[in-house]
């Protein structure tokens, strides 16, 4: 045991920048992060490069109205539509976890204020899903693209919108594992976090699709994952938002949830 | 110093602490004393900010917990409940908090070895035993050099020489000057550690008190004795305020006086005398004789099942 003097040793103080290595250092250690990765990279890379190979080779097949459907970054970016429950569900897991643990008195024993723990997990968490997504979206633009070639049926980096979207695919990715997080902060059971995100992203569009079409089309590109989605798109249907007007709201869903889960998580009892 | 002032928390209808105040101070070893479902871990987790008090305040060296620059500094906490990641390697867990801190990596490893869990501080914690469990605890309790801790039953899952451990360690924590406040529902265990002792039932203080006041303020006192003539010695002692147990034929529990009557007694008429011993209440009949009517339930209550006493706890 260290000795009477050493009561009277200054330490330091809890910054946020300090908050956010310990996050990282949680973030590391525990399992759940590396598959969740895996996952996002698989469906990614697995999804997107299965689909330009099945269109490549039945391409000469397909029908005239198949081919003006046939998008070549929409095929290339399909697992982007999967990942982005992996990415979220893992947002889910960096908060609920804690909670469903009891790590989370360990937390904010050390931390009281709470809040600077809350903006510690969205900057690492964040950093990371974006790290990992947007090399995973180049990776699969680039061998997606020249299995396309084979058919002449690809498109270049340098075509219009291609980069953005190949950007936005990383930086939705990104807020969509921010928005599972903020979910979870709130809800704090994994398992209804998990659900209630599941059912915004997968239940909710074809529920308003249900609605007459004129309803439907008014509310739908409003809809989370819809004006999420437009910042990774190119050549959308006409029922989607501007680029970054949707995207913007996309944040604007996210930076909600995180205002909710800041006010609850000051004062709920842990 | 952890002061509690004219605190009430409730959960929902159920009032877990009910206008509590007391004072731990530094220099000694405090225990806080109560049956399960008292209130114990709900008081502890009021004075880290964990839970909001309905009404009334809880200070730490004197402010809020939460108003504290460096928090682990102040105060360590080992809580009852687990609160430990369960798929992270101790190391990791306490490296997570020290970085809260700036606190270095070798003050990890050397709370690492002061616990004894050098051997599985890389194995994920989901898989430690009970005590492995409260070493990690007190290790995490003591990370920031704290001038207070907080220990929610220490001793639970220990082993015989782990309870001797932080025994010695509270000890050594008072002794250096720190603020030292144990909780317990052992009886035992605090008369052999703590100094002063806070006791709790219903989540209402019932004393606040020296171990020895608390045990010597108890009214059951008896002497014990052992003779080849109790039945004499029996008649010669009887009066009004003498009550006289007798167990075993040569032995007597007399009540209402004291040795050294008892003794001239004897003396007098030539009675010998192979045992002559007061009796003092232990702390834990003491205990249980101030916290009998506070106890949630006795154990003729008939809806003992409706209620159970250990969800405040």
């Amino acid at each position: 045991m260290s000795e009477t003097a050493a009561i009277a040793t200054p330490l330091g103080r809890v910054t946020q920048r300090r908050v956010a290595l310990s996050e990282w250092t949680k973030l590391r250690s525990v399992r759940s992060t590396r598959w969740s990765l895996l996952a996002t990279l698989i469906l990614i890379l697995g999804i997107g490069i299965l689909a330009c190979v099945v269109f490549e080779a039945r391409w000469p097949h397909l029908s005239p109205s198949d081919k003006l459907n046939f998008h070549p970054l929409r095929v290339n970016l399909a697992g982007v539509n999967f990942a982005q429950l992996a990415i979220g569900v893992l947002g889910v897991l960096v908060i609920t976890a804690e909670y469903s643990t009891g790590m989370i008195r360990s937390t904010f024993s050390a931390v009281p204020k709470r809040l600077p723990v809350l903006w510690g997990k969205a900057l690492v968490f964040g950093a990371v899903a974006f790290a990992i997504s947007l090399p995973a979206v180049f990776i699969v633009f680039f061998i997606g693209q020249s299995i396309l070639s084979g058919q002449h049926i690809n498109i270049g980096i340098s075509h219009p919108g291609v980069l953005r979207a190949l950007f936005g695919a990383a930086l939705f990715l990104t807020v969509m594992g921010l928005f599972g997080l903020g979910l979870g902060a709130i809800i704090r059971s994994t398992a209804g976090a998990i659900s209630a995100l599941a059912g915004i992203v997968f239940v909710l569009p074809p529920v308003i699709g249900l609605l007459p079409e004129s309803i439907a089309n008014s509310i739908e590109p409003y809809l989370p994952s819809k004006a999420g989605g437009a910042i990774w798109t190119i050549n959308p249907d006409p029922n989607t938002l501007a680029p970054w007007a949707g995207f913007g709201l996309f944040c604007a869903y996210a930076a909600v949830a995180f205002v909710i889960a800041a006010v609850l998580m000051r004062r709920r009892d842990t | 110093m952890i002061e509690v002032e004219a605190v009430t928390k409730r959960y929902g209808e159920k009032v877990a602490v009910r206008d509590l105040t007391f004072k731990v101070r530094p220099g000694i070893v405090t225990g806080f004393l109560g049956p399960n479902g008292s209130g114990k871990s709900t008081t502890m987790r009021l004075i880290l900010g964990l839970d909001a008090p309905n009404s009334g305040r809880t200070l730490i060296n004197g402010k809020p917990y939460r108003e504290h620059a460096a928090p682990l500094h102040e105060a360590g906490a080992l809580l009852e409940a687990r609160s430990v990641h369960t798929g992270r390697s101790a190391q990791n867990h306490l490296l997570a908090l020290a970085q809260t801190h700036g606190i270095g990596r070798a003050r990890v490893n050397e709370l690492i070895e002061m616990v004894g869990l050098q051997e599985v501080a890389g194995k994920r914690a989901g898989g430690f035993s009970l005590g492995m469990g409260q070493r990690l605890g007190i290790a995490s309790a003591l990370l920031g050099d704290p001038h207070t801790v907080l220990l929610d039953e220490p001793v639970n899952g220990l082993d015989p020489e782990g309870i001797q451990w932080v025994r010695k360690l509270l000890k050594n924590l008072a002794g250096e000057g720190r603020t030292v406040f144990v909780s317990s529902h052992l009886m035992s265990e605090m008369a052999l550690t703590a100094e002063h002792l806070v006791v709790i039932g219903r989540g209402q203080l019932i004393a606040d008190t020296g171990v020895e006041e608390f045990v010597s303020g108890a009214s059951k006192r008896s002497v014990r004795v052992r003779s080849p003539q109790a039945g004499r010695l029996a008649e010669l002692i009887a009066a009004a305020e003498v009550r006289i147990e007798t167990a075993e034929p040569s032995v007597l529990e007399v009540h209402g006086t004291d040795s050294e009557q008892i003794g001239a007694i004897a003396a007098e008429n030539g009675i010998v005398l192979y045992e002559l011993t007061p009796q003092q209440a232990s702390l834990e009949e003491a205990f249980m004789e101030l916290t009998g009517d506070a106890l949630e339930f006795h154990a003729h209550s008939p809806d003992i099942t409706a209620e159970p006493q250990g969800t405040v706890a």
